[in-house]
This record gives C-alpha cells, structure tokens and sequence, in this order.
C-alpha cells in the first residue's frame, strides 16, 4: 500500500519540484556573476506564462513536430518517476532498471532530434546533429557506468543498488571514484549545461539543444522546457541516489523514514545544485569538436571503472 | 504435410513465372502464392515450435543414392521457419503490387519462389548433401535477382564479388562438413553428433564454419559483399537478403557450433563476442555516413549481425565453462536479436522500396518532406527506425537489453580474457546501439523530414494498399515483440533446452509482464508496465497543458532565427549531418578528409566542398589479397604452355608425392 503512495508522490514530486532546482541554479549562478538574478521560482512563471501563449507551427512541419514535445517530456517524466528520491519503496520502480531508464531518456532525444530536422531548417538540423554527436558517446559512457556499478553490487535495479550500498558492504572503491567522474560528466553533457552546451546562449553557432528546439513556442515550447528541468532533476536524483544515497528511505521504513528522506533529498538536490552553479561559472565552453574528447574520455573512465575492479580485485 | 505441400508449390510457381513471364499479371500470381507458400511454412513452424509435437523427420530418396535427402523439423528450425518465411510473407505480399512495375520484373519473378524454397530447405535439411545443395541454391537464386538490372556497372561489380564471397563460403563449409562426418563418411546429422572429434578436427571445424557461415551472415571482415549485393537487388528481394538469408546464414552457425559440433572451448566464445562488438561499430560507423538509402540498411545489416553474434559467442563461452543458465540467457538474447532483426529490417528494406517506387530515387540528397506525402510509409518506417535504434517499449531495446544483462554477468567468469573482454565488448554494443540511434535520426530525419529537396519527393504520392498493409502489419508485429517481450521469451526458451541443456526461466520470480532473468534484485524490465505507466503520464501532461493554457495554434512561415531561406538546399543534408561524427570517429578509421575550395574575392563561382573516405578493410585487405590472387595466377599460368614430356612429367610427380602422402600416413 505504502508502496502505491510513494510512487504517486513521486510523480508529482518530480514535476514540481523541477523547474525550482533549475530556478535555484539560475539564480546561484546570476549571484555568483554579480547579478540580483530572478527569484528561484521564475521558471514556474515562464512556464504557466508559455502556456497561455498560442503556438506557433512551421508550414512545412507535419505530425512529428506536434507530437514530439509531448513525447518527449512524457518519456523523461517517465524515467524520473523510477528513480529513488526520497525511498526506494515504489511499486512500479522495478519496470526499469538503469540500462532501461537510459533508453528511456534516449526516446526523448529520438523525438526532439526528428523535430529539430522536421521544419527543415539549417539550425533545426544542426542541433539535431550535434546532440545527436553527444548522445552517441554520452549514452554508451552511461551504461558503462551502469555495467561497473553492478559488477560492485550485482544488480542493475537503481534500489536494489541503494540498498547494497546502504547495507555497508561497499568501502571506497577507486571505481566507484572513476564512475562518479564519469557520471558527472554524462550529466553535464546530457544537460546541455557549460562546458558542453549553454543553456543560456542564443549565439547561434554555439547552439546545440536551443538551436534543435528553435521552432518551438506557446505549450510546446513549455513542454521543452518543462522536460529539460524534469531531466536535471532526474540526474541530479541519480548521482546522489547511487553515490551518496544516505538518508533514503528503504522498505519497511514507514511514513517518518519517508518524510525524513525527503527532506535529506531536498538538501542533497540544492547542494548538488550549487556545485553545479559554482562549476558553470568557473569553466568557459568548449569548441563542438572538443565534445569528443570530453565525452570520449567519459566512456574511457566508464571503462576504467569495471577494469579497476578486478586490478584491485587481483591485488 | 503443410510444409510439403507449401515446398512443392514453390517451384510450380517458378516455372510459372517462366511460362508466363510475358504477361502482367504473371507476377502477382508469383508473388500471391508465395505469400500463401510462406504463410502456411509460417503455420508449420508455429505448429512444431515448442515441440509438442515431436521433432518429426523424413527420408526422401533424392540427390545421391547412397545419402538420400533426410529432412527434420525440430525447434530450433522451427523457430527460424517462422521468423523466415514471416518476413518472407510480407516481402511477397509487398511484391504483389511492387515486382510487376520493376523494369527488369522477367529476370527477378521466376527466381523469387526458388530462393524462398532454398532457404527453407536449408532449414529443414538434416543431412550435409542436402544442406549445401540448398545453400548453394540459395546463392545462386539470390545472385541471379543481384545481377537482375546488369546494365548498371555498379550492380554487375556487386555480382561478381557477391558470386566470390558465396563460393568462398562453401568452400569453407565443405571441409566442414568432411571434417564432421569423419572417415565413415555418414553424412546425416545424426551422424555427426555422435561422432566425437579430435583436438585438430575440433579447432579446423569451429574456425570452418564461423569462416563459411560468417561470411553469408557480414561478419567483420567477410562484410564487403554485403552492402554491395543487397542494396543491388530489387528492394523486396534486399528485404529477404538482410532480414532473411543472414538469418540463414545464423541458422547454420547455430546448427554446427552449439547442435553438432559438441564440445567447443570458451576461447571460442571470447573469439566469437570480440568479433560481433568489432562487426557492430563498424557496420554502423559505415551506416551512418552513407548517402544511399539501402547501402545505409545494408551497412546497418552488418552492425546487427554483430549484436547477435556476441549473444551468441557469449553463450558458446557460458556453455564452454559450464555455465549453463547464463548460457541460455544469452542464446535467448541472440535468438531475440535474430528475429527482431528479421521484422525490422524487412520493414525497412520495403519501406525503401516505397520511396523508391514513389520517387525513383534512393539517394538521401534527392529526398526530404516525405512524411506528409507518404504518411502511411512514413509512420511505418518511423516505428522500424525506433525500433533498430533499440528505443523502448519496441521489440529492438528488449533485445539489447537480454544482451547486456548476459554481458553484465560475463565478468562472472574465471577467465582474465573474459574479465577484460567483456566489458570492452559491452562499451562496443553500447557505443554500436548509440550510432545506430543517430544513424536513423539521421536517415529519418533527411528522407521523411524537411522541405523536399527534389520534384520527385514534392510530388510522390503513397504506395498501394497491399505495400502498406504488408509494412503496417511489420511494424505492429514490432510493438507486439517489444511490449510483451516475455511470451515471446518463453517461446525461444523451448528451443535453447536442447542447446544448452537447461530449461530457463526469463521471468523467474515476478511473474508475467516482468522480464527479470536469473532473479528480481538484478534488474527487471517490463515494458508492458512502462508503456501503460508512460501513456496515463502522455494523457496527463496533455491534460495539464491543455486545461492551464489555451490550445490556439497558428500555422506561420518558418521562424530559422530570423533569417528562413526558401531554397530547401538550405537544409542539413546527410552529409552535412554526419559531419561531426565524421571528425569524430572517420579521421582515425576511413582516413576522412575534407577539403573545401574558396572562389577568389570577386569571383562568383560557388564554393566546393569535398570529403574523400576510404573503406579500410577494402584497402587493406581485399585489395592486397586481389593483387596475391592476380600475382599467383600470372606465375601459374606458365603451366598452360607446357609441352607434352612436361605434364607427363608433373603427372608422374603427382602421383609420386601422393603415393608418399598414403606411406607416410600408414607407418604413423
């Protein structure tokens, strides 16, 4: 029963709480630059604001271009409601494990790619290309970094691996170091954030996921949008579910243990969320042909992290 | 009975197409009875999978009087009659409306049913004679249809390597097959999995049949003919050769490796699994940068065959240590691989038939826009692409994700090889199943997206209604497969029993929508869950949107930040789309180099731009082994110009050195 409720409150959880994480960042980084910077819940008004707006669609656009905003943050809703936040005692969790919620957020990138070529203009299709460049080395470092995580903990269910970590079996392992690394930086790039992308930029040739989703305005700009904060949300969730998942609740634990994780998982989201600003305004962006080696590098490190295992293993 | 019946139509219907070539609707009636042919072939597997009903077999006294030609139906042929002649139904239902209308339809229709009779025969047949005859058949049917429009130079370059990678291959089985059947000479399969083989024999078999069978499935390097031959044909019957004859070709790596040869070691697992990840990259790597619609499927065609091959090298090298649970596992997952393979891949291939028969062209750079002038072609394709591009809940992802898991529990092994190989296999498939997600963004994207780059792309109009049916019934086929992944788990568990030696349960403890191999706390996938939960989730947000905002929308011009241009070559093309995959990967592995040629200030000459890649397994193997070829032919060809005392003399040799081979034999 428990289970049943907790998944509804993830549910909404996840959406609500969404567009304040990237609120917060916004404006952590606008204090950081010296700026007042827009109260943290701005993005809740951009969004009921686009909402109200009517759409604006291309002659040329067909079907795929209507349906792919919704798709899209419908796949991405999706995948954060069977990530861990607050407990792991969620009945439909185990539709999922990590390699299923990487495909899952693959469809959402399937979508808004086709959508980006659909108008058939230069930057619909250049930002489909490049993120579709990020999505072929981020997505493979991703389940490298899945492969090594359940080599340490034999399993590739997100609660199953919180609850290995959490019955203290599991010391500092210098993979679980190098598959951290790699995570941040899937998650950096997968997030369109700096140095990858900019999230905040409309110059046009540095452009990678604004310029796929140029076209867009009114709802379906909002659902863009809405799905863009709902997938930071979800992999800040995971880094600090798999690497530092102290605090969640786990079955058995009761509404308190429940009550209690998410108030740990709030903490967790605004610290990472606040690294994440400090990061952005200390880096400058990359050059698009550099992704390769930032990305490629993060596959390198997936793959170091399961090698490593068994070097410390033979030791 | 069925089944015979079905065989015995096929070749009537041949002769037909002989007779009546002349006529139009000849090649409906072809194509209609084979659609019935393989549609009752498709009963006969469904009847005998799962083996209730024995594994009934038969001996016809054809071929040579001494073997006679002994047929057996068990489950693991019944599993691929029915993944063959289900896309065989479909390639033929399609064919109806689309074989009449090829320009060169007299040389394709009559050869179409013998094809589709060879490769069930190479299903059924349980004796060696029998199986290469029909293997053989099948090259030849299927290089007859690639050499069908042989005014094109291209097409005839296609023959001729496809025509020497096909004897290769036989040549290859043929030792094999002597091997397996040992001195007695008993060539019935029965035969050859009694017989036990020696150290020598075991290795010269293994490294024979991956060679012969490999190189009719595109294993890396025994790929090249491949994406030449099957683009070459009419669009139904490349259809068959990539969804299909691979199939075969898998079939008969299956039958010798894991049914008749016995005990293989697990270093040919490792082998095998290294082989598949290097197949799966670069197949996709050569897909993805393909400007032609079906030599990108082909290409394409290679990479899955990688992912198949490393389920099934995984599960020889389970079985070889001993691991039996896991070993099924991952046949399942190549088995999986292997059917949905066959559905979409056909689909595909018809689909691009489609546009070709709409547009008359096949090159991405001609195409653009078609979604909203072909809508039924287009979704069909649109579920195809998802679906080889491994994107849940479709029938592609369950597949990738039975390989994964089975690759996740590889390190369990004792080996070192293994430890380390098979994580660097994983970073292969999962770096393969990424490209071929951009692979057909991009292929989408070009041909069925954007503005219309050609007259013919602006004014193509949607196939008939017998096309459309045959790619729609493919594509739901594709959802089916995907969303309740564990009935047809249950279904390819039958025929791993016999295989493996264990009885499997895919979906131990959770029960029936839930794919959780070995047990719930690895990891679970269900996609019947997910697709339910993520529609109520789709119907929310739609909900949400629709009762905060308003739902006014206004069709305008295209915004493109401010500065649209009219001409539809502003568009990303195929090309200028792969470019950043291009630096990213092609400069290390095609060499690729761009040049781009400026018109002097003042000048108004357009500007050029060029990419020149070369193929490295082409360059670096097949070339220099061509010129060995030539340079041993120029120095034997002396050996025509003899006179009459010098080949007395080599006979003489001949017989010297032989009769010194038999003494030498017969004192060890």
């Amino acid at each position: 029963m428990n289970a049943i409720v907790w998944q509804a409150l993830q549910i909404v959880l996840v959406v609500a709480l969404a567009p304040l994480v990237t609120g917060y960042v916004r404006w952590v980084k606008a204090r950081l630059q010296g700026r007042y910077g827009a109260a943290p819940w701005q993005p809740y008004r951009d969004l009921y604001r686009l909402l109200q707006k009517e759409a604006v669609v291309a002659h040329s656009a067909s079907w795929i271009f209507r349906a792919a905003p919704y798709v899209t943050f419908a796949s991405v809703w999706l995948a954060a409601c069977i990530v861990p936040t607050f407990t792991t005692n969620m009945v439909l969790a185990p539709a999922a494990d990590l390699i299923a919620l990487v495909a899952l957020l693959a469809v959402g990138r399937f979508w808004t790619a086709l959508a980006g070529m659909d108008v058939g203009t230069s930057f619909g299709g250049l930002g489909a290309s490049r993120e579709m460049l990020i999505a072929s080395l981020a997505e493979p470092a991703m389940l490298m970094i899945t492969f090594s995580l359940s080599l340490v903990s034999g399993t590739t269910a997100p609660a199953q691996i919180v609850a290995f970590v959490l019955s203290g079996n599991v010391g500092i392992e210098v993979s679980l170091g190098l598959a951290l690394a790699a995570m941040v930086m899937v998650a950096i790039a997968e997030n369109g954030r700096i140095p990858i992308d900019n999230p905040a930029t409309h110059l046009e040739l540095t452009m990678v996921h604004e310029a796929m989703v140029l076209e867009y305005s009114g709802r379906h700009l909002a659902m863009i949008e809405a799905a863009s904060m709902v997938r930071l949300t979800l992999y800040i969730a995971l880094i600090a579910t798999l690497f530092a998942p102290w605090g969640i609740a786990q079955p058995g634990a009761g509404a308190a243990g429940a009550m209690l994780g998410l108030v740990v998982f709030l903490a967790k989201a605004f610290i990472l969320g606040t690294v994440l600003a400090f990061f952005e305004t200390s880096i400058a962006k990359m050059r698009v042909f550099r992704y390769a080696d930032f990305l490629g590098g993060a596959l390198l490190l997936g793959l170091l992290a399961t090698i490593f295992l068994y070097v410390s293993e033979a030791v | 009975m069925l089944i015979a019946g079905a065989l015995m139509t096929l070749p009537l219907l041949a002769v037909f197409a002989i007779l009546a070539g002349r006529r139009d609707f000849s090649h409906a009636v072809v194509y209609a009875g084979c659609f019935v042919a393989s549609v009752a072939l498709l009963a006969g597997g469904l009847q005998y999978l799962g083996g209730h009903s024995g594994s009934p077999s038969v001996v016809l006294p054809l071929g040579l009087p001494w073997i006679k030609a002994h047929f057996r139906i068990d489950n693991l042929t019944a599993l691929f009659l029915l993944i063959i002649n289900l896309s065989a139904a479909a390639a033929s239902a399609f064919a109806v409306g689309y074989g009449g209308h090829l320009p060169q339809r007299r040389r394709v229709t009559p050869f179409y049913p013998i094809f589709l009779l060879a490769m069930n025969l190479v299903l059924l047949a349980d004796d060696a004679f029998t199986f290469l005859v029909a293997w053989e058949c099948m090259s030849l049917a299927s290089w007859l249809m690639v050499v069908s429009d042989h005014q094109d130079a291209e097409n005839r370059r296609a023959g001729t390597v496809y025509v020497i990678m096909a004897v290769f291959g036989t040549f290859c089985l043929l030792p094999c097959f002597g091997l397996l059947a040992g001195a007695g000479g008993d060539y019935t399969f029965e035969a050859m999995r009694l017989r036990e083989l020696g150290a020598l024999g075991s290795f010269l078999v293994a490294l024979l049949a991956i060679l012969g069978t490999g190189s009719k499935a595109g294993l890396v390097p025994l790929h090249a003919w491949l994406p030449l031959a099957h683009p070459a044909a009419p669009s139904h019957v490349s259809a068959l050769m990539s969804g299909v004859m691979t199939k075969v070709a898998l079939y008969g790596m299956i039958r010798i490796l894991l049914d008749l040869h016995g005990e293989l070691s697990w270093h040919w697992g490792a082998g095998l699994m290294l082989a598949g990840g290097i197949t799966a990259v670069l197949g996709v790597l050569y897909a993805v940068m393909q400007d032609d619609l079906k030599k990108l499927l082909a290409y394409s065609t290679v990479e899955n065959i990688g992912v198949a091959i490393i389920g099934l090298g995984l599960a020889i090298a389970f079985k070889g240590d001993g691991q039996k649970e896991l070993a099924a596992l991952a046949l399942v997952a190549g088995l999986y691989h292997m059917a949905n393979h066959s559905v979409f891949k056909t689909l595909l291939f018809l689909g691009s038939g489609a546009v070709i028969a709409a547009t008359g062209h096949r090159s991405l750079g001609a195409l653009g826009g078609l979604l909203k002038r072909m809508p039924w072609t287009g979704a069909a394709f649109l579920v195809g692409s998802a679906a080889i591009a491994s994107l849940p809940p479709l029938n592609g992802f369950v597949s990738e994700w039975l390989i994964l898991q089975s690759l996740f529990k590889g390190p369990a092994m004792p080996h070192w090889a293994m430890k380390f190989g098979v994580p660097v296999v994983g970073a292969f498939l999962a770096l393969a199943a990424a490209l071929a997600a951009t692979c057909f963004v991009r292929a989408y994207g070009v041909a069925f997206l954007g503005r219309p780059r050609s007259d013919a792309a602006a004014e193509a109009e949607d196939v008939t209604f017998g096309m459309r049916v045959s790619m729609a019934v493919l594509a739901i086929i594709c959802v089916v497969m995907g969303v309740i992944p564990v009935t047809v788990t249950d279904a390819l568990t039958h025929v791993v029993r016999p295989l493996t030696g264990i009885d499997l349960a895919v979906s131990a403890d959770l029960g029936w929508p839930w794919l959780s191999p070995v047990s719930s706390t690895r990891g679970s996938y269900s996609a019947t869950i997910l697709v339910m939960f993520g529609l109520s989730l789709f119907a929310i947000a739609i909900f949400i949107v629709h009762r905060l905002g308003t739902q006014a929308t206004r069709r305008a011009d295209a915004w493109d930040c401010g500065h649209p241009e009219d001409i539809p070559e502003s568009q990303y093309t195929g090309p200028s789309f792969a470019q950043p995959l291009r630096r990213a990967f092609g400069g290390t592995i095609f060499q690729a180099r761009e040049s781009v040629t400026m018109p002097e200030p003042g000048d108004s000459s357009p500007a050029t731009h060029q990419v020149r890649m070369i193929d490295p397994i082409w360059q670096g193997l097949y070339v220099p082994l061509g010129k060995v070829v030539d340079w041993i032919a120029d120095h034997v060809n002396r050996l025509q110009y003899l006179t009459v005392r010098g080949y007395l003399l080599m006979m003489f040799g001949t017989l010297v050195f032989m009769l010194l081979v038999v003494a030498v034999r017969q004192q060890l």
